[in-house]
């Protein structure tokens, strides 16, 4: 079986993908405790709050964590809490941008520097975690277009980690959810919602049970379930058909081979290596 | 010198990492602070320093006609095009900078991760075998799980997703903790060792 | 900035040469490949320029912060290792950073792991409903079988073997857990990509080929 061109395995999986986004089934999606945990703990933060919105992801992730990010600025600009964005992964900042100006900017008419900020990056990863936490503007002196922090308005007032309601943390691995959770959680006992890819998602459960994590989403299912709770539907709803196909495929392609590989060995055309 | 002051220098900033956050005292979180913006500045070096090493190996291989040695230009080219775009004229929106991460680099590391979507398939067919009891428990807790988390899983049994999130909160999570404490002993004991100068090898040959 | 089409097109182009991996390596990708690497490494260095060197070191320092000459050396002694005899200086600047990120790791895993899972896991063993109670059971023996299985310094056998082959298979469904999430992570980066060939290259001409 090894001998088997994968090239064909590649075309069926193409094709079983591509089906369900040409022709979508709607299949309906159901919310997890861990999801409604994040998004009952962002809907009670009062109107007027600031959040740090860490935006720990890079285009390799984009399409699992860009649609929580979307799902859950809507969530926040619909409740007029004010968002100050970061990055600690170099590719974060314009993806970052984009949300907040498509969101913000078009959908609910806000003003960048009064209702948000996008701080940009910084390097240091932990080390950012913990200064962010005694100071920001000794952290990110300017935001990521080379403004004075001081200068905006949704900065007054927020001197550390402990001026804003709430952490929301969007990760793609390190630095991310678990650094967030060990340097900052557990040092300033701010209440930390996070989102993550779904490789990382089942390591992040103790955290969850723990409650060092009030919420959690993990990859597009859980982008698509917080969809569904703000009633936006986004490309991970559009999604989520496809990914339903994706893993009966796969499903079926383990039992096949298990299949194949054991009618094989009991015919005893299992070549020894 | 050559290894007593970097074993000094990594001394006393771990140990004032720990130490800040036993003593609340203004004069210690101070100098903390202090440390912890150097530490940001050293490390933002170290990135550029990784893609001189880049520029460094790519103008090697050209010079030595390496295999695919010719592909070396549009890689120094896109190094240099970016670079000079993105200090010059700023990384904002509507920048050529901004341009080009969106609708260059974003598309293609986005495509290469998705490569993996092909490559997870044909690992399920081709390498994927029960062959023990064990390797029969990780299929099918991973089967449970796949079909649990999508919608589909609900049409075929009404309860594979509660027994899905049962599996993540219950047994996973008790064996991911056991890692996790695991790991939080290896790296505490990893971290004393390297403040100590018992463990030296970051410092490389001499 | 350039048109939107022109730029979608781009980046089409570029994931389709991205793709024709999947037939086989070829002089398109090979090529889309190299100019990843590069704009990628020009991007991180401009990134790290804008807003690390400027803000946290180059405007303070001018503005009189003069201590910050100290890890603006440190960092420059990095390119020592560039040089054949003078590369030990860059153990100065790796010092600094392993020493700085050792210290946070002891206190981030001690506090943030180490003591805050142990306490998560001490659970009542007679809960309010029978499957709380039964789950709890599990997970206070998945623990304690499952850092069992590491025990490495006896040898497994007897009740200690019993014990770790429980772990493992505590294990065994961790990790087809962790299969299982892979997957999908991988099946939802395909669909990102599909999604931006059929919809945003062709809405940016006009054309919405998805409904």
């Amino acid at each position: 079986m090894e001998r088997f061109d994968r090239r064909y395995i590649f075309l069926v999986i193409f094709v079983i993908v591509l089906f369900p986004l040409l022709m979508p089934i709607g299949l309906p999606i159901r919310v997890s405790k861990e999801a409604m945990g994040a998004y009952e703990a962002i809907d009670k933060i009062p109107p007027g709050s600031k959040i740090y919105f860490a935006c720990d992801y890079d285009p390799g992730s984009m399409p699992e964590l860009h649609p929580m990010t979307i799902a859950i600025l809507n969530h926040l600009f619909s409740h007029n809490v004010k968002v100050i964005g970061a990055c600690l992964w170099p590719g974060g900042p314009p993806l970052l941008e984009e949300a907040l100006n498509k969101v913000g900017v078009q959908k609910y008419g806000k003003k960048y520097g009064v209702d948000f900020v996008n701080l940009g990056y910084k390097e240091g990863r932990e080390v950012v975690m913990v200064s962010l936490g005694r100071s920001i503007p000794t952290t990110f002196p300017d935001d990521f277009y080379g403004t004075p922090i001081s200068q905006l308005p949704v900065m007054q007032g927020v001197r550390s980690l402990n001026d804003v309601a709430m952490i929301v943390n969007i990760s793609a691995g390190y630095p991310g959810t678990k650094e967030w959770v060990q340097q900052v959680q557990s040092r300033y006992h701010v209440i930390l919602a996070a989102g993550c890819t779904a490789v990382s998602a089942p390591e992040y459960y103790p955290y969850y049970q723990s409650g060092q994590l009030v919420g959690l989403l993990g990859g597009l299912a859980g982008a698509a379930e917080y969809e569904k709770l703000v009633g936006v539907a986004g490309t991970a709803t559009r999604g989520m058909d496809a990914q339903s196909l994706g893993h009966l495929a796969i499903i079926l392609f383990i039992a096949l081979g298990n299949f194949l590989y054991l009618y094989l060995k009991k015919k005893g055309k299992l070549t020894r290596r | 010198m050559k290894r007593e002051v970097p074993l000094i220098i990594t001394a006393i900033f771990g140990s004032f990492m720990v130490i800040d956050y036993f003593v609340p005292h203004p004069l210690v979180s101070g100098f903390g602070e202090m440390l912890q913006q150097w530490a940001i500045i050293v490390v933002a070096f170290a990135y550029v320093l990784g893609v001189a090493n880049i520029a460094r190996i790519s103008g090697e291989k050209i010079s030595r006609r390496s295999r695919d040695w010719r592909y070396q230009f549009p890689l120094l080219a896109g190094l240099a095009f970016m670079l000079t775009v993105g200090v010059v004229w700023g990384v904002g929106e509507r920048t050529l900078f901004n341009d080009f991460y969106l609708y260059a680099y974003s598309p293609m590391q986005g495509t290469m991760f998705s490569l993996l979507a092909f490559f997870i398939a044909s690992a399920a067919f081709r390498a994927f075998r029960m062959r023990s009891f064990e390797a029969a428990l990780l299929a099918i807790a991973a089967i449970i799980v796949m079909l649990g988390r999508v919608p589909v899983g609900t049409l075929i049994w009404d309860k594979i997703p509660v027994v899905s999130d049962w599996i993540m909160n219950v047994p996973q999570m008790a064996a991911k903790r056991a890692i996790m404490i695991g790991a939080a002993l290896g790296a505490i004991s990893t971290g004393l060792k390297v403040i100590l100068g018992i463990e030296r090898n970051y410092l490389g040959g001499d | 900035m350039l048109p939107l089409p022109v730029l979608t097109t781009m980046a089409a182009v570029l994931t389709i040469a991205v793709f024709t991996f999947l037939y086989k390596d070829n002089p398109f990708y090979k090529f889309a490949e190299h100019v990843f690497v590069g704009i990628a490494a020009g991007y991180v260095v401009a990134i790290e320029y804008q807003n690390v060197f400027l803000p946290n070191l180059w405007r303070p320092l001018m503005a009189g912060q003069y201590v910050l000459v100290i890890p603006f050396l440190l960092g420059v002694l990095m390119f020592s290792r560039f040089t054949g005899r003078f590369n030990w200086l860059s153990r100065w600047a790796i010092g600094l950073m392993v020493g700085t990120f050792s210290g946070l790791a002891i206190i981030g895993f001690a506090q943030g792991d180490l003591v805050a899972q142990i306490q998560a896991n001490m659970l009542p063993l007679r809960a309010h409903s029978l499957i709380d109670t039964f789950s709890n059971c599990i997970i206070v023996l998945g623990l304690l079988v499952s850092l069992v299985y590491f025990f490495f310094s006896k040898e497994h056998k007897g009740v200690l073997g019993a014990a770790a082959r429980l772990g493992i298979w505590f294990l065994m469904v961790s990790f087809g857990a962790s299969y299982g999430f892979t997957v999908m992570a991988r099946i939802s980066l395909l669909v990102g990509r599909l999604l931006f060939l059929m919809m945003d290259w062709p809405a940016s001409f006009g054309i919405q080929f998805l409904h």
